[in-house]
């Protein structure tokens, strides 16, 4: 790896907020030696802690790594796996790739949009449901495929994948 | 580490193995399926049925047939049982035991001489669905680092960078450059310190070989990269994995991990003055970042832009040191060439395309899964005999391969031999082995347009023929779609196609008119019936 920038040893207090994450993110900050070039690593873990990535939260990140916010920024908005924006209660994924795709993932997400009301990419009103795409899982031997918070489930129809969505929403509406 | 070790931990793995072994499919598809519960159900019924000593039951990688997960494989028999569920998993107890009373329902078997499994050639994958992914030991009781340690103790680095030169393998990402020659370059390179990347950053959608080899033998990829670091003179690695992959990142930590423990990396390896590291950095979704040098920079904790070439990664790579990159299946292969030498290794497949390759075969098709055949292979024959054709039985259309990079090949040439020199004649390409079918519901002109999106959505913006290009190609392609497009737009598409191929900065913009090109070549009735007659 290159030069590290010189490690300045930053206090390992407790974060004025208290919010122990932010503990965590700088333990993993430390452990790449602040080196810049670990802002990926470092923005995956922030994710992973916050659930999204806030301008504080990039703006932080930047002065630790000792980089230009435009540079976080820029990196944080480039790569698609980053979200600036918080997430719902419950994550849809649907999987484009191409052999979901000929197997009609197009008409499967079309379904989830008219029950959910949102479009790929949105977050419902009610905050219960985000309604995401995925480029290719991977999961081609089971196409079409949609994760449902996290767990991949195969050979989904319009019916099976409205079945899961629909309980979320329903325990939304009040 | 010594040899005398490294063969007493494989002893010691033989020793703790029961007569009759299950081999349950621990990889992302089955797992998706609740193959976890499966397993379980499985060790239940072993203990409930006293058979501990002599059934085992192994989480194993991917066994391939993936549509019809969770797969079971009895060893030493080889049958398969398909679509196993935790209620149907206690009668495959019961039918080795010889006491099923055919009562209780039991998933449907399939011999090992099925077509799928018959015609394959595992090179690649031999360990797969074999060895458990998570125990070290199980690879070493294959065989494994002993290629490794052969390499280490008994070859110069200049042996082993012929070897491979000799063997024809060609790097399985989808270029086909010489392995060898790639190697040679690297090792002659001057620098301080040299890197060897291996490039897991499957992005072609409809692709899941990489994913399926990581998760299956993490350990075969670790041992090749360590083979080409010291072939090259690295001693640092990086295995750059699509974030996409959860399940392939933890098992490629863990075998790291693993490795570290036993000493087969870090210093001195083998007690030779040999030091190989691994860091796994984790892509967060940018189809540019199989380009090597946008790779590069993404390591680098950058925008993954790519810059122009050359100077080549082999000379001027990461942190500008020369730098040696290969994908995932070129480094599975490279075990195997040590241990059963390089003429081995030519004598199979095609004859500028040596050795097997790996596919994805997904779409409409019976048979879905991973499949590993030698090259030369038609078309015809991985559709109909391994595929089954269609699952309603309706004939095949075409086949795209290479994804959003290659083109769709129509039935009429699927006597085409599969390599890289016949694939590119008829304008597709290799690619790293994704292959989709496709029947005649599918309409070729979406198939275009839903790939041209894809690479404007993926084209990172640096060159103005890639970003304007393919948002000028996609609305005309959406144009016509909605049917309001005329013969005009037809020649501005196919005029544009040729501008963006000629002058795009990297692969991913000089690639992306390769659909459009291809769909226009073979199935140009369909863009014709949907155009506007103007006067």
């Amino acid at each position: 790896m290159s030069g590290p920038t010189t490690a300045v040893k930053q206090k390992q207090a407790a974060h004025p907020s208290g919010d122990n994450r932010f503990r965590i993110l700088e333990a993993t900050m430390k452990r790449h030696q602040h080196q810049p070039a670990a802002l990926i690593e470092v923005l995956h873990k922030a994710q992973e802690l916050f659930g999204y990535l806030s301008d504080d939260l990039l703006l932080n990140i930047a002065h630790s790594l000792k980089l230009p916010p435009s540079r976080v920024y820029g990196v944080a908005t480039f790569y698609h796996f980053f979200t600036l924006a918080p997430q719902g209660e419950h994550t849809c994924v649907v999987c484009l790739g191409t052999a979901c795709y000929v197997k009609g993932a197009a008409a499967l997400l079309a379904a989830i949009e008219r029950e959910a009301g949102v479009k790929a990419g949105g977050t419902t009103a009610d905050n219960r449901l985000s309604l995401l795409t995925a480029r290719c899982l991977g999961a081609c031997g089971i196409a079409p495929a949609v994760v449902f918070d996290g767990t991949v489930a195969g050979q989904q129809t319009p019916e099976t994948a409205l079945e899961r969505v629909k309980g979320w929403l329903e325990d939304g509406t009040r | 580490m010594e040899l005398a070790e490294l063969r007493a931990i494989a002893e010691r793995e033989q020793q703790r193995r029961k007569p009759i072994c299950l081999r349950c499919c621990m990889a992302a598809g089955c797992l998706s399926s609740d193959a976890r519960t499966v397993k379980e159900r499985l060790e239940q019924a072993i203990a409930e049925a006293g058979l501990q000593d002599k059934v085992e039951v192994r989480g194993v990688g991917c066994l391939r047939l993936c549509s019809q997960g969770p797969l079971v494989q009895v060893d030493p028999d080889g049958t398969y049982y398909a679509n196993v569920t935790p209620e149907t998993a206690p009668a495959v107890i019961a039918a080795l035991a010889g006491s099923g009373d055919g009562e209780a329902p039991a998933p449907r078997t399939i011999e090992p001489d099925h077509p799928f499994f018959a015609r394959q050639m595992p090179v690649v994958l031999e360990n797969s669905g074999r060895v458990d992914p998570e125990r070290i030991e199980s690879y070493i009781a294959a065989g494994g680092y002993q290629a490794l340690y052969h390499v280490l103790h008994e070859m110069t680095p200049a042996e082993v960078i012929d070897a491979i030169t000799r063997s024809g393998l060609r790097g399985r990402g989808g270029a086909g450059y010489p392995t060898g020659l790639k190697w040679a370059t690297v090792a002659k390179a001057s620098g301080e310190r040299k890197f060897v990347v291996c490039n897991g950053d499957e992005g072609d959608p409809g692709a899941f070989m990489d994913r399926s080899v990581l998760e299956s033998d993490p350990h075969r990829i670790l041992e090749g990269m360590a083979i080409a670091a010291y072939a090259v003179g690295a001693t640092q690695g990086y295995a750059y994995v699509r974030g996409e992959y959860p399940l392939a990142i933890r098992r490629l930590e863990l075998a790291i991990r693993q490795a570290k423990r036993y000493g087969l990396l870090g210093s001195q390896i083998f007690d030779t003055a040999f030091d190989f590291r691994v860091d796994i950095r984790i892509g967060a979704g940018a189809f540019v970042c199989g380009e090597e040098t946008a790779l590069i920079a993404s390591i680098e904790g950058q925008r993954g832009t790519p810059r122009p070439r050359p100077p080549y990664p082999a000379q001027r790579g990461l942190w500008g040191c020369p730098t040696l990159i290969n994908n995932v299946e070129t480094f599975a292969n490279i075990v195997p060439i040590i241990r059963n030498g390089p003429e081995w290794f030519s004598g199979i497949g095609a004859a500028k395309s040596a050795g097997t390759k790996v596919f994805a075969l997904a779409g409409k098709i019976r048979n879905t899964g991973l499949i590993e055949v030698p090259m030369g292979m038609t078309l015809r024959t991985i559709v109909e005999d391994l595929g089954g054709g269609t699952p309603d039985g309706t004939p095949v259309k075409a086949v795209q391969t290479g994804g959003p990079s290659g083109g769709c090949i129509p039935a009429t040439l699927f006597d085409t031999p599969v390599d890289y020199e016949s694939l590119a004649q008829i304008g597709s390409i290799m690619g790293s082995g994704g292959m989709i079918v496709m029947d005649e519901q599918t309409s070729m002109v979406d198939v275009a347009h839903y790939f041209m999106e894809f690479c404007m959505d993926e084209s990172c913006g640096k060159c103005i023929p890639c970003r304007v290009g393919t948002v000028q190609m996609e609305r005309l392609l959406s144009k016509i779609r909605a049917g309001q497009a005329d013969r005009e737009d037809l020649e501005r598409l196919r005029e544009l196609c040729l501008m963006v191929k000629a002058t795009s900065l990297c692969g991913l913009g000089q690639s992306a008119p390769n659909p459009v090109l291809s769909t226009l070549r073979y199935f140009p009735e369909e863009y014709e019936a949907l155009l506007v007659s103007r006067q």
